[in-house]
């Protein structure tokens, strides 16, 4: 079986990928850059974001979870789906309390740079500042800060499969859906460790290591010179 | 006391060119008389609450956002105060010498934005110009070089600035332990290619500002003036420190009240008074009361409470400045401006003195100590002395915190400063005209005040008039 045994086409591009590869994997090889949230690699494909949403023959599909088949024709950056795209990264921001002006996760933070990417400057939804999110600063090397929690599962999918602990887990539905340790517990109470995967997929500023704050000079974060998805386009050939 | 129902009332509302939101009101008695005259700071925020449960990493990043004017200086006294939080007593050469720097840019162009945008216009044009030219525009119509050099004074500042806290405003540089960054020598050469112009130019901001004191003197010298005590930080050798100090308390005539208290302690000597018409608090020496322990900040108490200034230049306007009030303290309001243009020279000269210093360019940033549950961190911002306070829990949360602003221990001496001019440029006269209402933004101008951080909170300070019958009915009203 050779390497590559299908081609198909995104957003006008010929695309060759393996077989059960996921359009996003393919996408990635082939430098073309679907924005994403939740997916990471080395974690298995959650799809719960929809950040990467794509049209595939004509329908919706999350192209993280969604594999290659022969030549499907992949829409990526069109209108549409920029301002699909852009309304769930407007509504991430509204539904949580997120302070970028003094977060430390400013600049390494992907939904930031995603905000920059798409020309967000402000959300056009209402913000709803929600007041139960609190902070949990009882492990003495790890904080969580819930405010700024967008509900990715990284954390959950990185602390049972890369880490073997499950230290994560959602509680509650809906609105009142949120990250949570062992049922009532606090953070100090499981068994993370600040070298664990866990602590480092965090795509914002919910899950941080203490003690680290704002060592990085403004000019050397990962995105104050190159949007985010740059590295991935760089493979564009 | 007269019953305030019968006075009429003259509202200044908002105050402008100044930094933040305020009003003035004044009341008359049938005779227009002047009875009563306050400056009233309308606005509040509440920083000292919402940094309640923060990690205490976050606080100087966090509190500068008081301010888009001096961030700075609250950036660094918090970061100061966290380096207490973290068991640093000294900071490395490098990590004390960047915060210099960024402190004296921000000096630099605090106070270059202060005298030639926000007060040039009263000194240029008179108090009681034509408002249609008493401001910027009327400066860079009639005085371009002066506009120019205000503008180019300030860049240079916020250039530092950026160079050593990422960003000209709310940078990140100051951490706890020290700083992220050092100075690079290409950026240090940039600086170092206009310095000589920047001195030039602050001699010349000097030379205005002194020869219109001297040269108005007499007009001056009365003008929403008074005695008070003087409040400043001081190096041990009792020379001007902006960055850092221990506390110098002097009276009127120079007399020594305290000297050389660690600023730890600032509880035992400060205490703050609060009053039920103003947002803003009122601090005073405690050994003294709040009565009498009132006491001004700023560019005129810290030449006024230090010994020397450790710049050749600076100190020379320094002891002319002295001369005046033959070596004792000057209690003129007006003096601020002459002050504040010799620590405008003071800084450059700092500024080119650190530049100079191959410590810049060092790698050692960062220290690291033993957790305490406190820290208090001062330094001497651009309009005065600057507490921040901070106790932080075993989660390294921050659970109290504290701050007395600059403007906020100058409260008394403004309303002083306001008491004075309406009773002796307003106070029983037929008509009071704009040019009359500008007096009293002239004297609370003097002062810089930034009613933004004074209480926390945002905004800026225009400033509107309503005079009022003794009924509360308006009778007119001026806007700007």
């Amino acid at each position: 079986m050779s390497e590559h045994t299908i081609t198909f086409e995104i957003d006008g591009v010929e695309v060759r990928a393996s077989h059960g590869q996921t359009v996003m994997v393919a996408a990635d090889v082939a430098g073309i850059y679907i924005p994403r949230l939740c997916a990471f690699d080395g974690l298995p494909p959650y799809g719960s974001c929809r950040v990467c949403t794509v049209k595939i023959n004509g329908r919706f599909q999350s192209a993280c979870t969604q594999p290659v088949a022969e030549g499907i024709i992949v829409e990526n950056e069109t209108e549409e789906l920029l301002e699909f795209r852009r309304n769930i990264i407007d509504m991430l921001f509204v539904e949580g309390n997120h302070f970028c002006m003094f977060c430390e996760k400013s600049g390494n933070c992907e939904l930031q740079a995603l905000a920059y990417r798409f020309g967000i400057a402000a959300p056009k939804y209402p913000y709803m500042f929600p007041a139960d999110r609190n902070v949990d600063a009882s492990h003495k090397d790890i904080f969580i800060d819930h405010n700024r929690c967008i509900l990715c599962a990284r954390c959950v999918r990185a602390s049972r499969d890369l880490d073997g602990k499950n230290v994560f887990q959602f509680v509650g539905r809906g609105p009142g859906k949120r990250i949570a340790v062992n049922a009532q517990a606090k953070l100090v109470d499981t068994n993370i460790d600040v070298s664990d995967k866990a602590v480092e997929v965090c795509p914002v500023g919910a899950i941080l290591k203490k003690h680290v704050g704002f060592t990085i000079p403004i000019g050397q974060r990962k995105y104050d010179h190159e949007p985010i998805g740059a590295d991935i386009e760089a493979n564009k050939q | 006391m007269q019953d305030t129902n019968d006075l009429r009332k003259v509202v200044i509302e908002p105050v402008t060119r100044v930094e933040g939101h305020g009003k003035v009101t004044i009341l008359l008695d049938e005779e227009n008389k002047v009875k009563q005259a306050r400056l009233h700071i309308v606005e509040f925020r509440g920083f000292e609450r919402f940094i309640q449960g923060r990690p205490y990493w976050e606080a100087p990043v966090l509190v500068q956002r008081l301010c888009g004017i001096c961030p700075v200086s609250h950036h660094l006294a918090a970061a100061k105060a966290m380096d207490r939080i973290v068991g640093v007593d000294t900071l490395t050469p490098t990590a004390e010498k960047i915060r210099r720097l960024m402190h004296y840019g921000q000096m630099f162009q605090s106070h270059s934005l202060h005298f030639f945008h926000l007060a040039s216009p009263d000194l240029l044009f008179g108090f009681d110009a034509d408002v249609a030219i008493r401001n910027v525009i009327g400066v860079a119509a009639k005085h371009k070089d002066l506009a120019v050099q205000g503008v180019m004074m300030r860049k240079y500042g916020q250039e530092i600035i950026r160079a050593t806290a990422g960003k000209k405003i709310h940078g990140t540089g100051a951490i706890p332990g020290g700083v992220n960054k050092n100075l690079s020598i290409a950026e240090r050469d940039e600086f170092l290619k206009d310095i000589e112009q920047m001195l030039e130019w602050s001699r010349g901001a000097l030379k205005i500002a002194k020869d219109y004191t001297v040269e108005n003197l007499e007009m001056l010298a009365p003008f929403g003036s008074f005695d008070s005590n003087h409040l400043s930080l001081i190096r041990e050798d009792g020379a001007m420190d902006l960055y850092h100090g221990n506390l110098r308390a002097i009276d009127a005539q120079g007399k020594s009240i305290f000297d050389q208290v660690d600023y730890s302690d600032y509880l035992d000597y400060i205490s703050e008074d609060v009053r039920d018409w103003s947002y803003m608090k009122f601090p005073f020496i405690k050994s003294i009361g709040p009565e009498n322990g009132w006491y001004r900040v700023g560019p005129l108490a810290r030449v006024n409470a230090c010994d020397f200034i450790d710049t050749p230049e600076a100190e020379a306007a320094r002891k002319e400045f002295m001369a005046v009030t033959d070596g004792k303290p000057n209690n003129l309001t007006m003096a601020y401006h002459w002050a504040r243009m010799i620590e405008t020279l003071h800084s450059i000269e700092k500024i080119h003195e650190l530049l100079l210093d191959p410590d810049l360019q060092g790698t050692d940033l960062l220290l690291k100590g033993d957790r305490r549950p406190e820290g208090v961190g001062l330094l001497e911002a651009p309009r005065g002395t600057l507490f921040h306070h901070y106790k932080v829990n075993d989660d390294d949360q921050v659970v109290m915190a504290n701050l007395i602003v600059s403007t906020t221990s100058n409260n008394e001496p403004m309303n002083r400063a306001v008491s004075k001019v309406a009773m002796d440029h307003i106070s029983g006269k037929a008509e009071i005209t704009e040019g009359l209402l500008n007096h009293i933004e002239v004297a609370i101008r003097a002062y810089d005040p930034c009613l933004s951080c004074a209480t926390h909170a945002l905004g800026r300070m225009p400033l509107t008039v309503r005079l009022l019958d003794h009924e509360g009915n308006e009778v007119a009203q001026k806007s700007t």
